[in-house]
This record gives C-alpha cells, sequence and structure tokens, in this order.
C-alpha cells in the first residue's frame, strides 16, 4: 500500500507553456499541418500581389486636397471627399447653419461613447438621453430658441443616416419585444394579431415598404394633411426592423426553461413583473448575437431611403459624383462611404461583444 | 433510497385539528385533455402541520401541490388556502402565491441574478419591502441555511444542494406561511441529500407548515405528523408515519414500500 504525501510545493504549478515565442505562435497558427501550411503561403502570395499596388495607389500616388492634379494622375484622387465634404456629411442643410447637425452628433456620439460602460446606466443616464434626443431634434429642426428652422427636406448626409438609425432602431427593440410577447401569450386575439402583423412584414421587402409610406400612404390622408416624409421612412423603418426583431426574441424566449417562469410566478409576481424581471433578462441576452446581426443590417438598409428620395450619406456621395468636375472617382467616394458605415457597424459588433461577456454569469 | 436515520419519534406532536386549516382541498379532479390525473382529492392541512407525499411516479403527487399554488389549476372541486378560494382572479392567485413557498426539484433559481438578488427579487417586487431591509432579510435566510458567504455569488458557481438551500431561503424570504416541496433532494448528488435535508428539519423544529414529495423515508419518518400514499391520481392511503410503515394496509402501498425500502 502507498501513502501519498501532499507536498505544498507541488500543489499549483504554472500550465505548462504550449507556445513560445514568435516561432511557437507561428507554428501554432499558421504552420500548424500541410493544409494549413499550404494556406498560409497562397494567402502570403496574393497579399503580395495586392496589397503593394494597393497601398501605393491609395497612400502614396495619392491626391488629398488639389482638385485639378487629380485628373490624369495614377493614384487615388481623395480631393473628391475633401473637396466636397460639407456636402457629403451635411446634404443641402443651409451652409451657415451646418454647426448644428455637427453638434448634434457629436452629443450622440458621446453620449454613445459615455454609455458604453454598463456601470453608468442610471437613472440621470436616461434622464441625459431623453434631454439629448430632444436637444438633436431642436438643433435639427431649428424654429426654437432663436434658431432658424430648417425644413427637414433639407436635411440630408450623415445626419439623416444617423437619425434614421438610431431612432429606428431604438423605437424597433422595444416594439420587437412586445411583439414577440404578444406572439407569446395566451390571448388568442393578441396572439394572431401578432403572427398576421410579424408575417405580413416579413414577407415584403423594406423598398416596398418605403415605396408605400411615401407614394400609397399619403393617399389616404385627408386633403391638406400632410405627413414628413422623413418621419414616413422613419415609421416604415421602426416596423420593418421590428417585425425581425421580433422573430428572434420570440427564439430567446422558448430557450428559457419552464421552471423559471414557474419560480417566479410561485413567488407572486405578476405578469409583467415576471417577463421584465426574470425572463426577458434572460431572453434577450441571448439574443444578443442575432439581434445585433439584425440592427446592423438595418443600419445599412435605411441608406435605401434613396429610392424615396432622401438624401442620406450614400445619396450626397452618388450626387458628388454627377458633378462633372469629379466624374470618374467613384471608386474613392464609395470607399470612403463603406469606411464610415464600417466605421458604426464595428462599434456596434464589438460593443456587443463586450456587453455578451459582460452578462455571462455563469463562471 | 431511503437515508439510514433511526426512525425518532417526531420532531413536534401534530398540531390539534382546528376550524381554522391552512390548505384546504374538497373534492378537487383534475384532467390534462382527456386525461384525468387528479380524482376525487380531499385533504385538510392543520397550521404547524407538516405531510409527506409519496407514490410512484406519474401518480399526481406534483401536480396535486402545484394545484395548492395554482401552477396547475384545477377543474372541479375546490381549494382554500389561508381561507382564500382559487378561481381565475388574478389578484387571489397572487396573494396566495406570496404566502405559499414552492421549492423544486430543479432549484430553479435565476440564473442572470446574484444568490442575494434571487432572494430579494420577491420581497421587493411583491411585498414592496424597501431594499435595504430586503437584504438584510435575505443574509438572515442565507445565514441560516449556511451559505451567506456565498451571496454575492451567481448560481451558476454553486454546486447542486448549495443551489437547493438557496431556493429554500429564497422561499423563506417571503415569510411563506405553507411550504411546498417537490421532491426537492432527488436531482441532487448522495452526499448533497443531507445537507438540504437538515435545513428542511430545522425548518420543521419551527414549526413551518410543510407538504413534501419525497422519496426520503428516513425524513418522512422522522418529520412528518402524516404520510399520503398517492396513485393513480387518488389518495389510497394516509396515516401517521409509525403505522403507515409497520402496518400499511393498501396493497399498492405495501408494493410501494417493498419497493423502495430496499
Ligand atoms: N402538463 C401536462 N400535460 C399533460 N400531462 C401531464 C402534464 N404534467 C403531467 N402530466 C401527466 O400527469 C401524470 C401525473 O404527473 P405528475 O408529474 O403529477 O406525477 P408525479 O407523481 O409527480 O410523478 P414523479 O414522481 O415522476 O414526479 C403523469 O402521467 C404525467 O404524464
Ligand atoms: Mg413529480
Amino acid at each position: 500500500m502507498t501513502v501519498h504525501v501532499i507536498d505544498p510545493a507541488a500543489e499549483n504549478l504554472k500550465p505548462p507553456a504550449t507556445s513560445v515565442g514568435v516561432v511557437g505562435w507561428m507554428r501554432a497558427n499558421l504552420f500548424n499541418g500541410v493544409f494549413n501550411s499550404i494556406l498560409t503561403v497562397l494567402t502570403l502570395i496574393l497579399l503580395f500581389q495586392t496589397l503593394p499596388p494597393f497601398i501605393k495607389w491609395a497612400f502614396i500616388d495619392a491626391h488629398w486636397l488639389s482638385g485639378d492634379a487629380c485628373r490624369g494622375a495614377d493614384g487615388a484622387c481623395w480631393s473628391v471627399i475633401s473637396n466636397n465634404l460639407r456636402f457629403i456629411v451635411f446634404g443641402f442643410y443651409p451652409h451657415p447653419e451646418q454647426w448644428r447637425p455637427l453638434l448634434a452628433m457629436l452629443l450622440l456620439v458621446g453620449l454613445l461613447f459615455y454609455s458604453q460602460n454598463r456601470s453608468r446606466w442610471n437613472k440621470p443616464l436616461a434622464w441625459a438621453w431623453l434631454v439629448g434626443l430632444i436637444s438633436m431634434g431642436i438643433l435639427l429642426k431649428g424654429g426654437l430658441l432663436g434658431l432658424t428652422a430648417v425644413e427637414s427636406t433639407q436635411w440630408g448626409g450623415l445626419p439623416l443616416t444617423l437619425l434614421l438609425s438610431v431612432f429606428g432602431l431604438t423605437a424597433a427593440y422595444p416594439l420587437g419585444v412586445v411583439l414577440a410577447l404578444g406572439r407569446q401569450s395566451r390571448m388568442r386575439v393578441v396572439q394572431t394579431l401578432c403572427v398576421i402583423y410579424i408575417e405580413l412584414i416579413r414577407g415584403v421587402p423594406l423598398i416596398s415598404l418605403l415605396f408605400m409610406s411615401s407614394v400609397v400612404f399619403p393617399l389616404f390622408l385627408p386633403e391638406g394633411v400632410t405627413l414628413n416624409k422623413i418621419l414616413r421612412a422613419q415609421v416604415a423603418i421602426i416596423l420593418f426592423t421590428a417585425a425581425y426583431i421580433a422573430e428572434v426574441v420570440r427564439g430567446g424566449l422558448q430557450a428559457i426553461p419552464r421552471g423559471q417562469y414557474e419560480a417566479a410566478e410561485s413567488m407572486g409576481l405578476n405578469y409583467w413583473q415576471t417577463m421584465r424581471l426574470v425572463i426577458l433578462p434572460q431572453a434577450l441576452k441571448i439574443v444578443i448575437p442575432p439581434s445585433v446581426s439584425i440592427l446592423i443590417s438595418a443600419f445599412k438598409d435605411t441608406s435605401l431611403v434613396v429610392i424615396i428620395a432622401l438624401f442620406d450619406l450614400l445619396k450626397t456621395t452618388k450626387s458628388v459624383l454627377s458633378d462633372p468636375q469629379w466624374m470618374g472617382f467613384s471608386a474613392e467616394a464609395y470607399i470612403f462611404v463603406a469606411v464610415v458605415y464600417f466605421v458604426c457597424c464595428f462599434f456596434m459588433s464589438n460593443y456587443s461583444r463586450r456587453l455578451e461577456k459582460e452578462l455571462d454569469t455563469s463562471l | 433510497m431511503t437515508t439510514s436515520e433511526p426512525v425518532t419519534q417526531p420532531i413536534s406532536e401534530k398540531p390539534q385539528q382546528d376550524d381554522d386549516p391552512i390548505i384546504e382541498i374538497i373534492a378537487m379532479h383534475k384532467w390534462f385533455g382527456e386525461f384525468h390525473v387528479l380524482k376525487d382529492i380531499n385533504l385538510r392541512v392543520t397550521r404547524g402541520e407538516r405531510i409527506v407525499i409519496c407514490g410512484p411516479s406519474g401518480s399526481g403527487k406534483s401536480t396535486m401541490i402545484r394545484c395548492i399554488n395554482r401552477l396547475e389549476e384545477h377543474q372541479r372541486g375546490k381549494i382554500i388556502v389561508d381561507g382564500i378560494e382559487l378561481t381565475n382572479d388574478l389578484k387571489n392567485i397572487e396573494r396566495i402565491r406570496a404566502e405559499v413557498g414552492m421549492v423544486f426539484q430543479h432549484f430553479n433559481l435565476f440564473p442572470h441574478l446574484t444568490i442575494v438578488d434571487n432572494l430579494t427579487l420577491g420581497p421587493i417586487w411583491v411585498r414592496k419591502t424597501p431594499k435595504k431591509e430586503a437584504e438584510e432579510t435575505a443574509m438572515y435566510y442565507l445565514e441560516k441555511v449556511h451559505i451567506a458567504e456565498q451571496a454575492k455569488k451567481y448560481p451558476g458557481q454553486l454546486s447542486g444542494g448549495q443551489q437547493q438551500r438557496v431556493a429554500i431561503a429564497r422561499s423563506l424570504c417571503m415569510k411563506p406561511n405553507v411550504m411546498l416541496f417537490d421532491e426537492p433532494t432527488s436531482a441532487l448528488d448522495p452526499e448533497m441529500v443531507k445537507e438540504v435535508l437538515d435545513v428542511m428539519i430545522s425548518l420543521a423544529e419551527e414549526g413551518m407548515t410543510m407538504l413534501v414529495v419525497t422519496h426520503e423515508m428516513g425524513f418522512a419518518k422522522s418529520v412528518a405528523h402524516r404520510v399520503l400514499f398517492m396513485d393513480y391520481g387518488q389518495i389510497l392511503e394516509e396515516n401517521v408515519p409509525k403505522a403507515f410503515f409497520e402496518n400499511p394496509e393498501h396493497e399498492r402501498t405495501q408494493l410501494f414500500l417493498s419497493q423502495i425500502l430496499h
């Protein structure tokens, strides 16, 4: 019989180092196995073929500011952006007033950045958002506090894109959650209405909804009543996105075990308390990844408002390209727009990943 | 499936029958669709009484105690809890649920809340207790189930036995008049069963009214005032533990006991 003596020094060993230094890392990540090595080499060749010419075009030979030198030059002509930046960003918003949408956007970005940290989510912050959103509206619209009124037909560019997205997504999410709850409801009428709504909206492309909102919907309004075009597009986007959110949230609700409802109800919590305090926090956490996919695609889909003649960021950029002086520089212009969209979407998905990690209570 | 506890005297004498039963079930029937799960259930539970319910799987034990707090709806007969009859009136149902604590086989803690938040949820939202007071109560009951040092953890970080003790504490925080237990130890590893039973025994010592569905016959012998045997959706036999285990009358009970006491 052997007796094991516990040696205190032997208890806590460091885990063995599997990869050391650059070579170790490369062996583990790039050249582990024949197939991966071939892939690595092929990728490197491809990069060598494409990257240097692109860098030369985009940076080394590029023209940044001068408008005239661009014609016939080899490199990229970023002047198309720099010379038209104000129009691309602000559209037809009156020149002397363009500080107002700029301030509104800075306010938005500031609030978004401040709210990133979940420990700062409290009542004052909610009020700050409310005040912030209202002042953004006042800044854009004017007509108050000595600001000259700017018709919404003149709004455009990045502020319009952000406006449609931020309001669209923040309104669509709660609406989607309510629809998902309605679809799970034991009340037949509520359930049927929600199913009909969700299926109808999901069966139609966003473009046709936008068309309907701008062309068909006004036909039903009484004579003389006009509804702001942006508002109509906004409503279409909200209704559309909410239907998709609803289905995703429903999936999350179904993943919650019955025992959770029973435990909550057996304490005497009522339906809304059960949902708000127990079920939704868990269900919404599960559906963060698919929700973010929907929010990202909804964000990009706001560019479809061009078809009802709203000048969002993509449309203002396109209009610049129709100016004879800048015709033919579409690559540069579209790369710029793509970068702006990418930055926003990257922020969203990055943030959602962090949120997921923070909300993980399994360990 | 029995614990090796010796047959001891019940902790306290059965309270006298009074005219104010805490639970009264009168000629209650329940169907799941066409299936008649509960047939003519009659039960009167005195304040402070402890009842153990046993019977084979599928006999309707869970369904019966779940009817008491309306997790299942009965179709015929009457259930009166603490003077309030269970009807479709939501307000009554919520009032009764607040008075009746329930402990489940699979604990059903809320995984997104810390232990202490699990315990304060009911008091804060149902009883409208101020947060600070609710937390003090929570800590008091966590001490009682010997788990106070885990208050800031999440349920997923606790063992099964610890989770079940938290679940018991969570029910106690609502200051219930009755506690229902639905097989509280059958999802636990054997070495954790005792720690949960100990908590239940100390609860019994304090005079809590308890209805316990369990196969822990040792617990039944030492703690119960009455043991009910259910089969085919009926209460086939009921007796004080000593007589129930030594001289079961019904042959189904004899068969069941001979299987389970091995
Ligand atoms: N929601 C339901 N719908 C239909 N039938 C059900 C439902 N819940 C339970 N049953 C059936 O009712 C009967 C009684 O179930 P119940 O859960 O009360 O049994 P039990 O005595 O608690 O058994 P166990 O010891 O396995 O927990 C079983 O035959 C079961 O299949
Ligand atoms: Mg059961």
